[in-house]
């Protein structure tokens, strides 16, 4: 039983995939060359005004929704007013006491038990630049193409209670997130981001201890680890009898740490107060409701289907609802080839083990649920053997080629003819005559090579069950 | 003289082919050089753009094209209105470089009405200010006395018109800023009402207050300029999606009948009694002919100046936090970025553009933004309920615009004295409501001018009031000789 | 409300503004008397007034999510003081 517990909040920025910034109608999408996606509202010129892009209200409503919340029937945008060159007017157009969803929850797995955690609220903001700090130099460069992209911010309540607890959160909100459509979620490229409040408390106490706040993790790796640290660093505050200061802690992935912030003068006095360029939203009911008619399917309620419906077991259910592409994918799958339990396997294996090793995600390559489908028939047929099917896999991620004409291309068909298969047995046996004496001798994993170096001979198309069997009865 | 006519009169003779709009813009040129060098109404004149513009305008309409409503006419911006590739200063040492790559709503309908700008007009720094003494380029002059202030913050719109150099002029107008300008210089000037013409591209001071509006010779032009201007805009948020009327159409339709309110708050101490008496004879004139006069309370009205010197300074000290030398204007030489912002500002900035964004910063700030902003925000409620009850009953409210004259240049060193110096004109900002000045007399041949207040969207019953009057005062026609006791010097 | 010389100082730095003791001084007394002319308005009850942040009755003004040219980089970059690569140069961040 540890001394101490933890006590860990969430910040999440999501970047919202509309086509243009929240106050402007620049472009949102990346642009390569800095300062093009640009114009005097998300400059901040003087003279410029803003106005609100009505997609990015109906998605935040729809994250609001998603988690859970209670959309107020009033909303209103507040300036948040401090100093940085990323930010063109010196404020940034936020929301403060009013914001667009409140109170909400969400539930994760872990470790085979479920934990909810209250989500306080979800607010729209706007996004700033992108600095770039010159090393040597003692300069800056600032690129305002980022500027105006709107933003949500959904704020957790502390009700974590440890790093993995941390990163299972994250990874649930990740795929309620993705499942709206409402953004892309890559923390990788900027789309969501994470900053973290941990504090510790000893054992069994009612009152949190001083947080601090963590930033940089850019990844949920990082997120995890970053806690890890700091949870060890305030222990060893602590128990060297010193106290936990509040203040803004930076992630430095390199040396695996966090270090205080340079923290200048005071903390910011943001000054908030309600926007004058910019009137009230009232959401009405009818639209909520409209709103909430088109989220689709939720994670928790897909994976529960997918037990009841198609007997997929609680893991494999977990693992294909993670992400929507994944499960549409398996569904579409399904439609044309009905054994549940083969598909999920193969999502779970082949196709996920490329996915992890390319970092992307399965409507990113050229494999069709068609295509799919077709494979595993192949494979239940005994056209090909598990083993070509990888290779066939390979080449279907690439070319998006079916995978009949890959096999034929390729000649790949497997090899189930018993006198071919018989011939190439009596060559193994001929030419490893001490895993031979190996197996006759009772070491059964002999057998093993010999399958494989028939496999080998057979560049894989021998099948596998086959040669074992004839091997086996040579060798009687 | 050219230079002398009114709008109407410039569209009549231009239609009629008896002048080209060249020759006009000539002689505004020929003007501006013969006058501003005394009025100093001018930050930058654009005589290059001018006579092109002018010159297009006279090949259309040889061509036989159909005319936009203002073509060739010659007019003025304050300089607090973004014109492209045009420098835009805000009278500022922060923004004296400065030129906006984009046209502010007002310009390019302007532009498209056919209207020729003949350049750029002075202000009090960040239209803060109510005598035009706060620019931190130079002091515009009086056009009827060299040595007295024109008003501000729009005095250079309001003395360039007021001295021939342009037919009409626009300005911005957050605590009467057009209009006791106008008064000083004994021209009309209109504040619309919130959310008629577009603040796109007019460089904020505070945004739940700034309005365009119009400078002219007679309210006729006047209307005719509102024409051009007003309307939704949708890149302005507070733009009222109403749809903009012809401001022409009523003017003559007479005062019969029309009620008019006389708040005793604005006939008080503080207001001169000059100045009371003359605006007294104007109402007895439209009593005369036929309104319906009647005295009334607004007793919220003396809380104004505290509730505007609570609000608008927060809001300025918010839209003037973007003036940080990083994408534009001054920047000061620093070898860090906090240096850097330090510096920019304290050199940039004049004094009471630093006295307003401090104070409305500690209005803002942690601890005080309920005592101050919120409390302000509230009585700003009061003190619109007072006009919300008044018109009920009454369409107009009938006031002076200013408590006196046009006092000496230099003469008012204490901020809270100048500030007192809006008194009649800041309410009417703070209920978003329209008004107008103009001329209603003279004390020791200084212009006396008296402001009416209408309800909401309704510019159309203050002009045709003002219109009626006007007929009858025939003020309109009288013009300042330009003297003045020397020019005196400049700080 | 008595602005202290202390307080002047930190609001000045929350404007990033800077100034000599002097010019502080004259900035308190000025800025004092428009506040105790300000402390008028709590002559006012106003526990049940709702504020005034917009004078216009309007809500919900929003625009459609389409693309719509913006400014050319060069125009962006028209008035930097400092520029380099296409983006705005500034002193730099002390982290």
């Amino acid at each position: 039983m540890s001394k101490y517990e933890t006590v860990i909040g969430l910040e999440v920025h999501v970047e919202l995939a509309t086509a243009t910034k929240i106050f402007c109608s620049c472009p949102t999408e990346f642009g390569k060359e800095p300062n093009t996606h640009v114009c005097p509202v998300c400059l901040g010129l003087p003279g410029s005004l803003p106005v609100l892009n009505k997609r990015v209200v109906e998605f935040a409503i729809k994250a609001g929704l998603a988690l859970n919340c209670e959309i107020p029937r009033f909303a209103k945008f507040d300036r948040k007013n401090y100093f940085y060159p990323d930010l063109p007017k010196a404020y940034q157009i936020s929301q403060y006491d009013l914001p667009i969803a409140l109170n909400g929850y969400l539930e994760f797995e872990l470790n085979g038990e479920t934990k909810r955690v209250g989500i306080t609220r979800v607010h729209l903001e706007e996004d700033a630049g992108k600095l770039v700090h010159s090393e040597f130099a003692g300069y800056s460069l600032a690129d305002y193409n980022r500027t105006g992209v709107p933003l949500i911010e959904i704020v957790s309540e502390p009700d974590l209670r440890s790093p993995e607890e941390a990163k299972a959160y994250l990874e649930k909100l990740k795929s309620v997130i993705q499942y709206t459509g409402i953004s892309d979620v890559k923390m990788e490229e900027g789309s969501l981001r994470c900053d973290a409040n941990v504090s510790i408390m000893p054992a069994g106490s009612k009152e949190f201890g001083t947080r601090s706040e963590i930033k940089n993790m850019n990844s949920f790796k990082a997120v995890q680890r970053g806690l890890a640290y700091e949870v060890e660093r305030q222990k060893e505050v602590l128990e060297a009898g010193g106290i936990v200061v509040q203040e803004t802690r930076r992630w430095d992935e390199h040396k695996g740490i966090t270090y205080a912030m340079r923290s200048k003068e005071e903390a910011h006095d943001y000054r908030y107060f309600p926007d004058p360029d910019l009137v009230p939203v009232m959401v009405e009911p009818v639209w909520v409701e409209e709103i909430r008619q088109s989220l689709p399917e939720m994670p928790d309620a897909r994976r529960k289907r997918y037990i009841s419906e198609w007997g997929l077991s609680e893991y494999d259910a977990e693992v294909i609802t993670a992400s929507k592409a994944m499960a549409d994918f398996f569904e579409a799958t399904l439609e044309e080839y009905h054994d549940a339990k083969a598909v999920a396997n193969s999502l779970m294996g082949e196709i996920l083990k490329h996915l992890n090793a390319q970092g992307i995600e399965i409507h990113e390559t050229k494999l069709t649920p068609l295509h799919l489908a077709e494979l595993l028939k192949l494979q239940a047929e005994g056209t090909i053997s598990g083993k070509i099917a990888k290779t066939v896999f390979e080449e279907m991620f690439v070319s998006g080629k079916k995978p009949a004409e890959i096999v034929k291309e390729q000649g790949l068909v497997q090899i189930s003819d018993e006198d071919a298969i018989a011939a190439i047995v009596a060559q193994v046996i001929a030419d490893n005559p001490k895993s031979v004496e190996d197996f006759k001798a009772g070491t059964e994993k002999a057998i093993g090579f010999l399958v494989g170096q028939v496999m080998k001979i057979s560049k894989g198309r021998a099948n596998p069950e086959m040669a074992n069997r004839l091997l086996r009865e040579k060798l009687q | 003289m050219l230079e002398e006519f009114t709008l109407a009169e410039a569209l009549k003779r231009l239609g009629k082919r008896e002048i080209s709009a060249l020759e006009l813009t000539e002689a505004a040129l020929r003007r501006i050089e013969a006058v501003d060098e005394s009025v100093k109404a001018f930050v930058t004149v654009t005589s290059d753009e001018a006579l092109a513009a002018a010159t297009l305008m006279d090949a259309k309409r040889l061509s036989g094209e159909e005319m936009p409503p203002l073509a060739g006419i010659p007019m003025a911006l304050k300089d607090n209105l973004c014109t492209k590739g045009v420098l835009t200063t805000c009278s500022s040492k922060i923004l004296a470089n400065f030129k906006p790559p984009y046209d502010a709503t007002v310009v390019e309908l302007l532009r498209a009405a056919g209207a020729v700008m003949l350049g750029k007009t002075n202000l009090d720094e960040f239209a803060m200010g109510s005598s035009t003494e706060n620019s931190a380029l130079f002091t515009t002059r009086n056009p009827w006395d060299l040595e007295r202030v024109p008003g501000g913050s729009s005095g250079g719109s309001a003395a360039a018109v007021a001295a021939d150099e342009v037919c009409f002029a626009l300005g911005s107008d957050t605590g009467g800023s057009i209009r006791q300008p106008a008064a000083f210089c004994g021209v009309v000037g209109l504040k619309p009402t919130y959310g008629r013409v577009s603040r796109y591209g007019l460089i904020a001071f505070a945004s739940s207050l700034d309005q365009i509006g119009p400078f002219t010779k007679d309210i006729s032009d006047c209307a005719v300029v509102m024409n051009a201007i007003a309307g939704y805009d949708s890149r302005d948020t507070t733009s009222v999606p109403l749809a903009s009327q012809d401001y022409t159409a009523q003017l003559s339709d007479g005062v019969k009948g029309l009620k008019i309110g006389v708040p005793k708050e604005y006939f008080a101490e503080g207001i001169d009694p000059d100045v009371r008496h003359a605006v007294q004879k104007a109402l007895a004139v439209l009593v005369s002919l036929g309104a319906e006069a009647e005295e009334i309370s607004l007793p919220h009205t003396d809380f104004g100046i505290p509730v505007y010197y609570l609000i608008a300074p927060a809001e300025a000290s918010s839209n003037l936090a973007r003036y940080d030398g990083v994408q534009y204007g001054y920047r000061a030489e620093a070898d860090n970025l906090l240096e850097m912002y330090k510096k920019t500002r304290s050199r940039g900035f004049g004094s009471e553009v630093k006295r307003r964004i401090m104070l409305g910063t500690y209005a803002l700030s942690s601890g005080y933004y309920d005592a101050y902003y919120l409390k302000a925000l509230k009585v700003r409620t009061l003190i619109k309920q007072d006009f919300d009850e008044a018109f009920e009953k009454f369409d107009l409210i009938l006031t002076p615009t200013t408590p006196s004259t046009a006092f000496k240049a230099g003469t008012v060193e204490d901020p809270l004295t100048m500030y007192l110096n809006d008194i009649c004109t800041i309410p009417v900002n703070l209920a978003g409501l329209p008004a107008l000045s103009m001329p209603c007399g003279f004390v020791n041949n200084l212009p006396v001018g008296l402001q009416l207040i209408g309800k909401p969207f309704a510019e159309a019953t203050i002009l045709r009031a003002a219109y009626a009057y006007e007929q009858h005062s025939g003020l309109a026609k009288k013009k300042p000789s330009l003297c003045g006791k020397g020019v005196p010097q400049d700080e | 409300m008595k602005l202290t010389g202390k307080e002047v100082a930190h609001v000045a730095g929350l404007a990033r503004l800077e100034m000599s003791e002097g010019e502080m001084e004259k900035f308190a007394v000025q800025l004092n008397a428009i506040l105790e002319f300000a402390d008028k308005l709590n002559k006012l009850e106003t526990k049940d007034i709702l504020p005034t942040a917009h004078v216009l009755p309007l809500k919900n003004v929003f625009r459609e999510d389409l693309v719509c040219p913006g400014l050319e980089r060069k125009e962006a970059l028209r008035n930097a003081p400092e520029e380099e690569e296409g983006m705005f140069r500034v002193p730099r961040v002390i982290e």
